[in-house]
């Protein structure tokens, strides 16, 4: 029992950072998202492992459900043709690779195995009777939790949610007047033609300005 | 469980998936891409309170409670700023973050 148990944990652990790597390296932003779907599950198998189940179908809910599909539109919506330049390069790279690694083996690692973690020991089987079972909070306890100890965090948690929806809607939102087609790639491209005998092409410089666009006709109204 | 896995291992599953969140955020140039780093982020961190409730307290719900709260704020993070994305993307037509930089001194 105990094998499988850790068989799973290294296999939930080889996805979990095996799909963050890939997160973080690949290329194609929607490749991105992909793997970060992948890793989203990993992390929620891996609460499930842990036997908390209830934030393992949070987790789902929440991460897989709702934020990686409002990051696919995201992408979707701000679409760039420039692939090339996809990470920071240079003295940049080295200073931001030599900060995480040293945060990961010099911080963190020497943190977790010299502190003496408290870990309450197991209950161990007496002779003649079975090991009693672990006492463990469940969905029960969770559900009573928020709604009398933790009433007025949950009711503040509320008000968070109703605040960003509001902030979400009045950031994003754009006037009908000044309400512009988006570009596809392609027509992105014809005007990245026709503006590069223009000026050569600047690495860091801006992309088109605005009145560069074509205007649509039949999108307004 | 707890006696197959030790605390220690999961802590470093933790570890190992914020500094690679924290690498995403500062090294990709995609607006979206530096946002999923900072997702990845709050990940480990939620790994590591389920695991010190698992191991720690398993009898109480505060573990529970706060990575919940987590998720909720991550929710709301990752609304309001995908909406800034799509909002800076009008005005400057660009989602990388080097070009956005109109308040560099």
């Amino acid at each position: 029992m105990n094998t499988l148990i850790q068989l799973i944990f290294g296999l939930l652990a080889a996805l979990i950072v095996g799909s963050a790597v890939m997160v973080v390296s690949v290329r194609n932003v929607i490749h991105a998202a992909l793997w970060l779907i992948a890793c989203f599950f990993g992390v929620g198998a891996l609460y499930l492992l842990l036997e908390a189940e209830f934030i393992a179908v949070a987790q789902v809910l929440v991460y897989v459900g709702a934020i990686s599909i409002l990051i696919l539109f995201a992408i979707m919506l701000t679409r760039e043709s420039e692939g090339a330049r996809y990470m920071v390069s240079g003295w940049r790279l080295v200073v931001t690779a030599i900060v995480c690694v040293a945060l990961f083996g010099a911080v963190l690692v020497p943190t977790i195995f010299t502190h003496t973690w408290n870990v309450p020991p197991p209950p161990v089987a007496t002779p003649g009777s079975p090991a009693p079972p672990e006492v463990l909070a469940g969905v029960e306890d969770l559900g009573r939790g928020f709604v009398f100890s933790y009433m007025l965090q949950f009711q503040v948690a509320g008000v968070l949610l109703t605040v960003a929806l509001i902030g979400a809607i009045v950031i994003a939102f754009e006037e009908r007047a000044r309400r512009r087609r988006v570009l596809t790639l392609a027509e992105e491209h014809e005007v990245r033609k026709r503006q590069k005998p223009a000026r050569p092409p600047v690495t860091g410089e801006r992309i088109p300005s605005p009145q560069a666009a074509p205007m649509s006709d039949g999108e307004q109204g | 469980m707890t006696n197959a896995i030790p605390l220690e291992a999961v802590l470093m599953v933790a570890a190992a998936l914020f500094c690679i969140g924290l690498f995403g955020a500062l090294a990709r140039r995609n607006m979206v891409s530096v946002l999923m780093g900072v997702e990845l982020m709050l990940n480990a961190v939620n790994i590591n309170l389920v695991a010190f409730w698992r191991y720690l307290e398993p009898g109480f719900v505060v573990g529970q409670t706060f990575a919940i709260f987590i998720i909720t704020v991550a929710a709301a993070e990752a609304a309001v700023g995908l909406a800034m994305i799509i909002a800076i993307y009008r005005t400057w037509l660009t989602s990388n973050v080097d070009n956005v930089a109109s308040m560099k001194g």
